[in-house]
């Protein structure tokens, strides 16, 4: 695969999805040499487009058991077919390297507070009867205390951004209530997140959520309308950058089936009519 | 010595109240056949550990289950588990909620006979609000407060391997082993299915021995089940059954698991995998792509 020029121009037809690849892959630019877990067709996406131009020393797995030197296509493989596996890493490994710390994991939570806590637990009711029974916890609690962690949310509003704290705290975040004894809130390590109208992280004061940029014809108001809570708003909040052809060529060849195409609503193009 | 059992003697040695611990992840490499026995079975009120799939959701379907240890319950193409949703849903089963790694820690410390390790995995988050099994301890070496992850000990552990012999060597040849390793480890008591039943000669020759994960000490029982992980994956022999898998869903979601039991899982395993198309049909399912 070729790897982009600095001097590629950004395209003019992209896709939502494909802007928010982009945008994702950000997340990974500097991490040096750490795993990267995308969970999900577009965060898989993202890592591997990192892992192909601006961080090489990326590592990323086959979603199975194998650590490769290149990353897979999300689409168009078959079982057995080749790939370019550098070391064994079935499950238990992984927990060696989440806990060693050398790991950045960008994962779709059903809720989002404003601390940076994060559910895929469950919804409403009690521990002893949930109203609505999800995933549990999974990795999120030791992923959100062992190493870095970004969001991905494919459909942002006030259900994922929620008011109050999150029904089930999986992963700790920046809340000041909740910090361990002995913890600062500087070793939470929560930086990007990616949405369908906004790129935010967590530099605002106090490690509050802060806009870094809006999808090119998202308004403001519509992200304030869309988010239960307050997040940080400093003046002139630029425009996401849009995806250069060389991007665009790679995340094509990532996904040859164009499975990228079916993860948001009507797949809608990067930048809105007007 | 010769461990070589039925499922139903090997089965036999779960009683009603038993803590017991299946190997394989979600949808893959489950125990499967064992779980339809012990759904034969009269045992009731377990606690059951795994890295959840259709194991869990079955048996709290069937009303085996007292209390369930899980990090999740899922099938990963159907993300949530109809049986174990509709059980916690109704309140109807106790639960200690924890971290994947949790559990293992979990079983590592139940293995290594020590009552719990200790771990930062759990602060700031609501499992150590809600599970009052789990304690926060200070350190005698920092400042820090730390989670004493509890041993999880198995009274009998469940796992289906690729190959075994009589005398309890176990081969695991997928791609990944999973737990399964520290299951049989946390467990007094263990009982492994396979899809190949060999002599240990076997074992002797090239690499094969590389990939026999833990010493046969540590297997009870071994019991030859060809297609025993059905509808979960068994790689690199078959993948996991989605048509099988919806059909179970189905039978959750319409409130018919009693007749799914009777119809599907049957009286026996060869009533079972006639059922759903026959050994051949399974052992012709073809693998995932990840």
């Amino acid at each position: 695969m070729s790897s982009p020029q600095t001097t590629d121009t950004s395209a003019d037809d992209f896709t939502l999805a494909e802007l928010m690849v982009v945008a994702a892959s950000g997340a990974f630019a500097k991490d040096g040499e750490v795993l990267a877990t995308g969970i999900g067709a577009l965060p898989r996406l993202a890592a591997s487009l990192s892992m192909l131009t601006e961080n090489p020393d990326l590592m990323m797995t086959d979603s199975q058991a194998w650590l490769l030197s290149k990353p897979n296509p999300i689409s168009g493989r078959s079982a057995g077919d080749d790939q370019a596996q550098e070391c064994w890493m079935g499950f238990s490994r992984i927990f060696d390297n989440v806990w060693s710390g050398r790991r950045h994991a960008m994962v779709g939570p059903t809720q989002i507070d404003r601390f940076g806590q994060a559910n895929i637990s469950a919804l409403g009711g009690s521990y002893q009867q949930p109203k609505i029974q999800m995933l549990g916890v999974r990795g999120f609690p030791g992923n959100s205390i062992s190493h870095a962690n970004s969001f991905f949310v494919p459909a942002h509003s006030k259900r994922v951004f929620v008011d109050g704290e999150c029904d089930v705290v999986a992963s700790i975040g920046y809340n000041p209530a909740r910090l361990p004894k002995g913890y600062s809130l500087d070793e939470i390590d929560i930086r990007l997140i990616v949405t369908n109208l906004c790129v935010m992280d967590f530099g605002g004061d106090n490690h509050a959520i802060r806009l870094v940029s809006l999808h090119p014809g998202v308004t403001l108001q519509e992200v304030v309308d869309n988010t239960g809570f307050d997040l940080q708003i400093e003046a002139n909040i630029p425009t996401t950058t849009a995806p250069t052809a060389a991007q665009l060529r790679l995340i094509a060849e990532l996904d040859p089936q164009n499975l990228r195409a079916r993860q948001l609503k009507d797949n809608p193009p990067g930048v809105r009519a007007a | 010595m010769n461990k070589l059992q039925s499922s139903k003697d090997a089965i036999a040695a779960i009683q009603s109240g038993m803590t017991i611990g299946i190997g394989g992840w979600g949808p893959r490499r489950k125990p499967m056949a064992l779980v339809r026995e012990l759904l034969r079975s009269d045992v009731t009120d377990l606690t059951v550990v795994a890295y959840g799939g259709a194991d869990i959701g079955q048996l709290c379907a069937a009303g085996k289950v007292k209390k369930v240890i899980f990090a999740f319950v899922s099938l990963d193409f159907i993300p949530l588990e109809p049986g174990f949703r509709k059980a916690r849903e109704s309140g109807s089963i106790e639960v200690m909620e924890i971290d994947e790694g949790m559990m293992l820690l979990g079983l590592r410390a139940a293995a290594w006979r020590i009552p719990f390790i200790p771990t930062n995995i759990g602060l700031g988050t609501d499992v150590i609000v809600n599970a009052p099994e789990l304690k926060v301890i200070d350190s005698p070496y920092d400042e820090k407060e730390w989670v004493a992850m509890p041993a999880l000990k198995l009274d009998v552990a469940l796992i289906h391997a690729n190959r075994a012999d009589s005398a309890g060597n176990c081969q695991i040849n997928s791609p990944d082993l999973y737990m399964d390793d520290w299951f049989a480890r946390a467990a007094e008591h263990t009982i492994v299915s396979c899809e190949e039943l060999v002599a240990t000669e076997f074992f002797h020759h090239g690499d094969q021995a590389r990939s026999v994960h833990w010493e046969r000490s540590q297997t009870n029982s071994v019991v030859c089940l060809p297609g025993g992980a059905h509808p979960s994956s068994c790689d690199p022999q078959y993948g996991f059954d989605v048509t099988a898998f919806k059909a179970y869903a189905a039978a959750i979601g319409e409130g018919n698991f009693a007749d799914y039991r009777q119809q599907v899982i049957g009286a026996d395993e060869a009533t079972y995998q006639q059922a759903v198309g026959g050994l051949e049909k399974i052992q012709s399912l073809s693998l995932p792509v990840y």
